[in-house]
């Protein structure tokens, strides 16, 4: 159930609107003596995308990989579209924050890596491999290993793979974090694209308040360890508004300015 | 880049080629002919057929050795790099093996098998095998743990991972075991030949110390230490061949 820590920060928005994709319960994990997550609690509305911000090390990470079922948590539970979540499965694609690419694969292969493990046939996945390759402007390299390509170019191979499998939960962690300015704002309108055309749910890390404003539905501030969510921000007015006019709205202002207030106390 | 190291390894052989005939001349002793004295015997041999047919002989327990060594080798390596268990059943026999004093065994291996094939094949098996085992194991053990767990969160089967994750990632240390191991086999089938029966290589070192004829002697030692090279250098081929992108240093940042 949702914990009071949440109650008090929905009250700024109506949770009652929205159906959750994916909800995280009093998630706890300790890794040894080291406390990461403590008693957790978030709702992931459907066909949205929620960014986690919070100081490193305060286990965003942590919590997607729990969501992921590549690591369980030591105490709650989450679930995706009403299932508890027991281990990695086909609603939900993962982009690392290291990239985790395969250094003997070609792009195209580490692309089509997800397709290849669901069986799809070769000239089928390579064709939708392509397509995504293309899209995170990468055509021509197709055939590079991730040793000739820049540290920004193996981060968007490690998208290319993870939108490929056309998963409904994307798990995003610090996707854009490598890429050039230029190209960075360029995926953030691409992201805010993909989320208004496609009924998918974004969970999305980053470090940047500018960007978590920009492109979020929901912003889920995280306290620094043992981690739990200490507010919930949901901008409301300036999505409409169109692409170009988000950076000078009022409110866009305001809020990045709010959440700079409540971080700076952890970072003084 | 590949001629220039092409004319380094050529360079290098030269030198050491140089150094020996030198050394032969001064002489460094009545027992060591000169470079060139060996490689006339060696055409000597070549020409009437001695070096082939004793190749016959020591290729026999070298090759059935090295590929039981390969296949076996590298299977119990991955068995013991991916379970506890076996690790805990396996890893002593095999740590022992490679600090055990070889020519100490030989005596018990020729007790209980004969001085036939069968114990020619253990000597070479018995040089080779560790440290292939040992190699693949650790490679196995070392796989980088966040590329395990992108091929869980895409759904890959655990035979996936061990196929397309664990054994890539794992092949550049595999063959570099096989390097070490391979080379080893080499020194066991000519000590197997000196220490169990004289045959093939081992036999004309022995035969020819015997009557003193050093340059065949050396043109057989010399002829096995080409053929180990020549074997090196196509195992690198295979392993180019297979695994391309392993090739250069991979940094992610
Ligand atoms: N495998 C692990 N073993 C032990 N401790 C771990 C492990 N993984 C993470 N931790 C600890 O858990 C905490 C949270 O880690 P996590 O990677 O989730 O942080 P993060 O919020 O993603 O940080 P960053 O923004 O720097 O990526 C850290 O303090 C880290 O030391
Ligand atoms: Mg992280």
């Amino acid at each position: 159930m949702v914990m009071s820590q949440t109650k008090a920060a929905f009250g700024q928005a109506e949770p009652a609107d929205y159906e959750s994709a994916v909800s995280a319960r009093n998630i706890s994990k300790n890794y040894g003596a080291v406390e990461a997550l403590r008693d957790l609690s978030l709702e992931f509305p459907r066909g949205q995308l929620t960014s986690l911000l919070g100081p490193s090390g305060c286990g965003k990470t942590t919590l997607l990989k729990i969501i992921a079922g590549l690591l369980q948590p030591s105490a709650g539970e989450v679930e995706v579209n009403g299932h508890t979540v027991t281990g990695p499965g086909p609603d939900r694609a993962f982009v690392f924050q290291d990239f985790a690419l395969l250094p003997w694969a070609t792009v195209m292969r580490n692309v089509a890596f997800g397709l290849e493990m669901r069986g799809v046939a070769k000239s089928e996945r390579e064709g939708i491999a392509a397509k995504y390759i293309a899209e995170v402007g990468l055509s021509g390299f197709e055939h590079s290993y991730p040793h000739e390509l820049s540290g920004g170019m193996r981060q968007r191979v490690g998208l290319a793979r993870a939108l490929s499998v056309d998963a409904q939960v994307l798990l995003m962690d610090e996707p854009f974090s490598a890429v050039d300015e230029q190209t960075r704002r360029k995926f953030q309108e691409d992201l805010l694209a993909l989320v208004q055309h496609e009924n998918k749910t974004f969970i999305f890390v980053t470090h940047s308040i500018e960007e978590a404003v920009y492109v979020s539905d929901q912003i889920a501030i995280l306290l620094p360890r043992p981690s739990r969510v200490s507010e919930i921000i949901r901008p409301s007015s300036f999505r409409s508004k169109g692409v170009d006019n988000i950076r000078r709205d009022p409110e866009y202002l305001d809020i990045v300015d709010q959440i700079w207030a409540s971080l700076r106390s952890y970072v003084e | 880049m590949p001629n220039r190291s092409l004319l380094l390894k050529i360079l290098s052989a030269v030198i050491l080629f140089g150094a020996w005939e030198i050394a032969g001349r001064v002489p460094v002793s009545f027992a060591f002919p000169t470079f060139l004295e060996s490689m006339a015997a060696l055409v000597r041999m070549t020409a009437d057929g001695t070096i082939f047919t004793a190749y016959a002989e020591t290729l026999k327990p070298l090759i059935v050795g090295v590929a039981i060594s390969t296949v076996l080798g590298i299977a119990i390596g991955l068995w013991v790099g991916l379970s506890q268990f076996f690790d805990w059943l396996f890893s002593p026999i095999f740590i022992v093996m490679q600090a055990a004093p070889l020519a100490a065994l030989i005596p018990l291996l020729v007790l209980a098998y004969g001085i036939g094939l069968t114990s020619k094949v253990l000597v070479v098996c018995i040089m080779a095998m560790p440290v292939i085992v040992l190699n693949t194991s650790s490679a196995v053990r070392n796989t980088p743990e966040s590329m395990k767990e992108m091929g869980r969160a895409f759904l890959a089967s655990d035979t996936a991972i061990v196929l397309k994750i664990i054994i890539p990632a794992a092949s550049p240390v595999i063959f570099a075991g096989l390097r070490l191991g391979i080379s080893a086999g080499f020194i066991g089938a000519i000590l197997s030949e000196l220490k169990i029966t004289p045959t093939g290589v081992g036999d004309i070192i022995t035969y020819s110390r015997s009557i003193a004829d050093y340059p065949s002697m050396y043109a057989a030692i010399f002829s096995i230490i080409l053929l180990a090279v020549l074997f090196l250098n196509l195992l690198e081929k295979i392993e180019v061949v297979l695994f391309k992108g392993n090739q250069r240093g991979y940094v992610s940042d």
